[in-house]
């Protein structure tokens, strides 16, 4: 959230709030009729398209209709962010498996099946390695 | 494919006094493009040369739909609109400016000089500063009685609508709270700037915020009096009470005062 300390002068490279930009560049600035007649109205029409799907995504949430989530043209932006959730995800389960592993090497050390734990665990982080 | 052929296009981001264009030499646009300027006596425009096969009019309208496209092209105007601005007094055009080449630009420079002058005069050593007020009930804490709690005596179905009252109170406490807030903080803060656009306010889905945004302005302020704006806008928050808060967004270059007053300019 933008605390008034971090203001800096014209945001440059800082991260504006897309939401933010969006409605400067989209609905504001100087509106000169262009060769490529790309209609304003259509724009226009595009941010209202943006808040309709918007505004019914906070009564679709409510009622659990999330169908978007899953749609990548309309979660481009929150996309990346369910990416960044999943790898999240998978890294604590690796390590809950590395762990739980660690856990029952010594009980199968005895089996003969498997390497010694610390050899079984370097083997598992390649493989791990191949799957990415 | 188009009839157009494979010809340019020449997109424009803004129009600015003249400045040495070697300080955007490494900046790039729309597209990755570079840029270059187009200068008519004392106005210049920040031009990419674009590939007309991906800005005509159709390329451009579903550019315009895809919201990752879109994203990238918003991002990328908003990019050389404000390293430009650092350099020279800067009216930043809307998004998907897009000329038949270069010469058709001078004559847009030439045709629309007065305004031009007249909105570069009128943004000179101004700013704009953003202000959201949002209200949000929730995040109150106390509710006096948690979760289904009943007083002695009472029946559940009393203790039910008593809840509901509490909180329906609590609500229109926040709201009465917020409305207060936005109009002191539009009267203190129009005191200290030289005018004022409402924009619509945000929806909390989109911004991904907290609360629900009531008020969304944007002042444009003089360049020596952003500090004291700032520190009215602290002294705002710091009384502002429970439930409602304010935040401020910039400085940005002036796109909502760009247009003269109400009125699109048309060719």
């Amino acid at each position: 959230m933008s605390e008034v300390g971090q203001i800096r002068p014209y945001g440059g490279s800082a991260p504006s709030n897309l939401v933010d930009v969006l409605e400067r560049v989209l609905d504001k600035g100087i509106v000169i009729a262009g060769d490529i007649q790309i209609n304003l109205l259509d724009i226009e029409l595009l941010t209202v398209k943006l808040r309709l799907l918007v505004a019914s995504v906070d009564k679709a949430k409510e009622m659990g209709i999330d169908w978007w989530e899953h749609d990548e043209a309309l979660t481009s932006g929150t996309g990346r962010h369910r990416d960044e959730e999943l790898a999240e995800e998978n890294r604590r389960l690796r390590e809950r498996i590395a762990a739980l592993e660690e856990n029952s090497g010594s009980v199968e050390k005895g089996s003969g099946k498997r390497e010694p734990a610390g050899a079984s665990r370097g083997g598992s982080r390649e493989s791990k390695g191949e799957e990415r | 494919m188009t009839s157009h052929g494979t010809g340019y296009a020449s997109y424009v981001y803004a129009v600015c006094r003249p400045f040495d264009g070697e300080a955007v030499e490494g900046t790039v646009g729309v597209g990755g493009r570079p840029l270059h300027l187009v200068t008519e006596e004392d106005l210049t425009a920040v031009v990419s040369a674009v590939p007309l096969e991906e800005f005509d009019e159709e390329a451009l309208k579903s550019r315009l739909e895809d919201l990752r496209l879109l994203e990238e092209m918003v991002r990328a105007h908003h990019g050389v609109v404000d390293t430009v601005a650092r350099l020279a007094v800067t009216v930043p055009l809307r998004l998907a400016t897009v000329y038949h080449g270069d010469e058709r630009v001078r004559g847009v420079l030439r045709a629309h000089a007065e305004t031009f002058e007249a909105t570069l005069r009128e943004l000179t050593g101004r700013v704009e500063l953003g202000v959201k007020v949002y209200a949000d009930a929730g995040t109150r804490s106390p509710v006096t009685e948690p979760s289904g709690g009943s007083l002695p005596g009472e029946s559940r179905g009393r203790a039910y609508l008593r809840r509901r009252k509490e909180q329906r109170e609590l609500r229109d406490d926040t709201w009465r709270r917020a409305a207060v807030l936005c109009e002191r903080t539009d009267e203190v803060l129009s005191g200290l700037s030289h005018a004022r656009e409402q924009h619509p306010p945000q929806n909390a889905a989109l911004s991904e915020v907290p609360g629900e945004n009531v008020m969304n302005h944007a002042y444009l302020v003089d360049q020596e009096r952003v500090e004291d704006f700032l520190a009215a806008v602290r002294d705002l928050r710091s009384h502002a009470r429970e439930g409602v808060r304010i935040e401020v967004s910039g400085p940005w270059v002036p796109y909502s005062f760009a247009s003269p007053r109400s009125s699109e300019v048309g060719v």
